[in-house]
C-alpha cells in the first residue's frame, strides 16, 4: 500500500464500511423513505393531520405534556436520590444501587404490569384502601398509572447516571463554599447545579425521548389517556390507516430526534 | 468533615420511598406468582402451578428470545466491528454522514421504524413469517450502540501506533485487523455485545409490529399473557423473565468484568 501515514487505504475501508452500510441502506434508510413519502399519496395534508385532527392533536399534547412532567420528575427525584447515594456509606449500597439499577434492563411491558399490581382493581393500593375504610382505589389505568409508570422506567437511569455524576464532583469545591459561610441552598445553587448541568440536559433528554416513544407500558395498561404511541398502534391495526399511522410516526420521530440532537448540540455529550 | 458530606434526614428519607416504590412491585410480582390464589395471598398456600402453565403455554418464546439476542450480538460483530474501525479511521464527510444517520433508528420510536420495515418487507411472505423479519429489527436498533462503543475504542492513538508498527513489521490488513486491532478493543467489544444482547432481550416498541402468531418472543408473550390471562399468571411469567433473563445478564457482566481485568490497559 503505497502511501503514507497510518490511515489505511481507501478500498479497506470501503470494504470494512460496506456491509453494514448495505444491511443499514436496506432496512432501515430504504424502509423509512418509504414510509416519509407513504402520506403524499393521500394529499400533502396529511402530513400536518396531527395539527388539524382534533383527537390527533390532543393525542399529541398529551403525550407532550406526559413525557414533560416525567421528564421533570424524574430529574428532580433521580438528582436527589443520586447525591444521596453517592455521599452516603452504608452496609449495602451497592446491593441497593444494583437493585435500583435492574428495572434498566425490563421491558416497558412489565413496567406496565407492574403498575397493575400496585394500582389495579386487585391491587396493593386497592387492598390497602380498602383496609383503611376509603374504598377500593385504583389508578392504573388513568393518567396517574402512566405517570408512575414512566417514572418507574425512567427513574433507573437517572439514578444512576446522577450517582455516578456526583460522585467525581470536586468535593473541594463544595468545602470551600461551605468554609466561605455558605448555607445548603447557596452550595445546592452555587455548586452542585452548574456541576451537574451537562448531565442533568443530557439525561433529561433521553428520559423524555424514551417517554414520548413508550409504547410497550401504554400498551400494557391499554390506557383511558390516550398517548401517540397508541394512537399511531390503532391507527394501523384497527384501521389499517396506514397513511396516518405514517404521518403520526413522523411527527413522534421528529420530536424524539429534535430532543436528542438539541441536547447534543448544547452539552456535547451523546445522549444514549 | 465526614459529617459534612453527610446528606440530610430528608434526602435519606426520599431515598427510602424511591427505592420502596422501585423494588415493592418486584417483591409483589414474584410473590404473585407464587401463590395459589392472588386475592387471597400468601394464605392460598405457595405453589409452582402457575410457572408450570407459563412454561407450557410460553415456554418457547424463552429459548427464541436468548436465540434471539445471541444472532443479534453475532451480527453485530460481523457488520459493526469492521463499521467501527472503517468509521473511526475514515476523515471523509460520507463517513459523517453515516454516522449520523445510524444513530437514528435509536432516536426514532421502534414503533416508526417497525412500520417503516412492514411497508418495505411486509408483502415478503417467507421473510416477514421468520425470526429473521424480527431479527433484522433489533440489528438495525442495536448496530449504533455496537458501532459508538467500538468505534470510539479505535479511536484511541495507542492503537494508530500499534496499528502503524504490525504493518511495518509487514502484517496484512486481515492479520493486522484479527490479531492487533481486534484483541485490542475487546473489552469495548465485550461491553458493546452487552449491550446488544441486553437491548434485544427486552425489545418490545418494534417487536410487538413485527411479530406473528409463530414467532413470539418473551416480551410478546407476557404482553399477551398480561391482555388475556390471570394476575398469577402473567405474575409467573415475569418471574420467568426474572429468573431465566437476569442471571443470563449476569453471567454475562461477570465474563465482560473479567475480560475488561485482564486485558485493561
Amino acid at each position: 500500500m503505497g502511501h503514507g501515514g497510518s490511515a489505511p487505504s481507501r478500498p479497506v475501508l470501503l470494504a470494512c464500511a460496506a456491509p453494514a452500510v448495505a444491511f443499514f441502506a436496506a432496512f432501515w434508510l430504504l424502509p423509512v423513505a418509504l414510509l416519509l413519502a407513504l402520506p403524499a399519496a393521500k394529499g400533502w395534508a396529511t402530513y400536518f393531520a396531527v395539527l388539524t385532527h382534533a383527537r390527533y392533536l390532543q393525542s399529541l399534547l398529551q403525550t407532550l405534556g406526559l413525557s414533560l412532567a416525567v421528564t421533570l420528575a424524574t430529574l428532580v427525584l433521580g438528582a436527589l436520590v443520586g447525591i444521596t447515594l453517592a455521599r452516603q456509606r452504608f452496609h449495602g449500597r451497592a446491593l441497593l444501587l444494583s437493585l435500583l439499577t435492574l428495572p434498566l434492563s425490563f421491558p416497558g411491558v412489565i413496567v406496565g404490569f407492574f403498575m397493575i399490581l400496585l394500582g389495579g382493581r386487585q391491587g396493593l393500593v386497592a387492598d390497602l384502601s380498602e383496609a383503611l375504610g376509603a374504598g377500593r382505589t385504583t389508578f392504573a389505568y388513568g393518567l396517574t398509572g402512566l405517570f408512575l409508570a414512566y417514572l418507574y422506567f425512567s427513574l433507573p437511569r437517572a439514578i444512576a447516571t446522577y450517582t455516578a455524576a456526583a460522585g467525581s464532583m470536586d468535593a473541594q469545591l463544595e468545602e470551600a463554599a461551605r468554609s466561605l459561610g455558605a448555607s445548603r441552598w447557596r452550595v445546592a445553587r452555587d455548586v452542585w447545579v452548574p456541576e451537574l448541568a451537562a448531565t442533568t440536559l443530557a439525561c433529561g433528554a433521553i428520559v423524555f425521548a424514551t417517554a414520548m416513544g413508550a409504547f410497550g407500558t401504554a400498551f400494557t395498561l391499554s390506557a383511558k389517556f390516550e398517548v401517540l404511541p397508541i394512537t399511531i398502534y390503532n391507527e394501523f391495526t384497527n384501521y389499517a390507516n396506514f397513511a396516518l399511522a405514517a404521518s403520526l410516526s413522523i411527527t413522534l420521530g421528529l420530536i424524539t430526534w429534535l430532543a436528542l440532537w438539541v441536547s447534543r448540540r448544547v452539552s456535547g455529550t451523546t445522549a444514549f | 468533615m465526614r459529617n459534612a458530606r453527610q446528606a440530610p434526614a430528608l434526602l435519606v428519607a426520599l431515598t427510602a420511598l424511591v427505592a420502596l416504590f422501585m423494588i415493592a412491585p418486584i417483591a409483589l410480582s414474584v410473590m404473585a406468582g407464587l401463590v395459589n390464589n392472588y386475592s387471597l395471598g400468601l394464605k392460598s398456600g405457595l405453589t409452582l402451578r402457575w410457572l408450570g402453565e407459563v412454561w407450557e403455554n410460553y415456554g418457547g418464546t424463552v429459548g427464541w428470545s436468548l436465540v434471539l439476542a445471541l444472532l443479534c450480538v453475532l451480527g453485530n460483530l460481523v457488520l459493526g466491528v469492521p463499521c467501527a474501525y472503517a468509521l473511526a479511521r475514515s476523515r471523509s464527510r460520507w463517513a459523517r454522514l453515516f454516522e449520523e444517520l445510524l444513530t437514528l433508528p435509536v432516536a426514532v420510536p421502534g414503533l416508526a421504524s417497525a412500520l417503516a420495515l412492514i411497508l418495505a418487507y411486509g408483502t415478503l411472505q417467507g421473510f416477514r413469517q421468520s425470526f429473521a423479519f424480527i431479527l433484522v429489527g433489533h440489528m438495525v436498533f442495536t448496530l449504533p450502540f455496537m458501532v459508538r462503543t467500538v468505534g470510539s475504542a479505535f479511536q484511541k492513538n495507542e492503537l494508530r501506533s500499534l496499528e502503524e508498527a504490525a504493518r511495518s513489521l509487514g502484517a496484512s490488513f486481515a492479520q493486522r485487523f484479527l490479531g492487533v486491532l481486534v484483541p485490542a478493543v475487546l473489552p469495548a467489544i465485550v461491553a458493546g455485545s452487552l449491550m446488544v444482547f441486553t437491548l434485544s432481550v427486552g425489545e418490545f416498541n418494534l417487536t410487538w409490529m413485527l411479530h406473528t402468531p409463530l414467532t413470539r418472543t418473551l416480551p410478546v408473550g407476557l404482553a399477551d399473557s398480561y391482555a388475556s390471562m390471570r394476575i398469577e399468571i402473567g405474575s409467573a411469567y415475569t418471574l420467568v423473565f426474572l429468573i431465566v433473563i437476569l442471571p443470563v445478564l449476569w453471567g454475562l457482566q461477570a465474563i465482560g468484568t473479567f475480560i475488561e481485568k485482564h486485558h485493561g490497559t
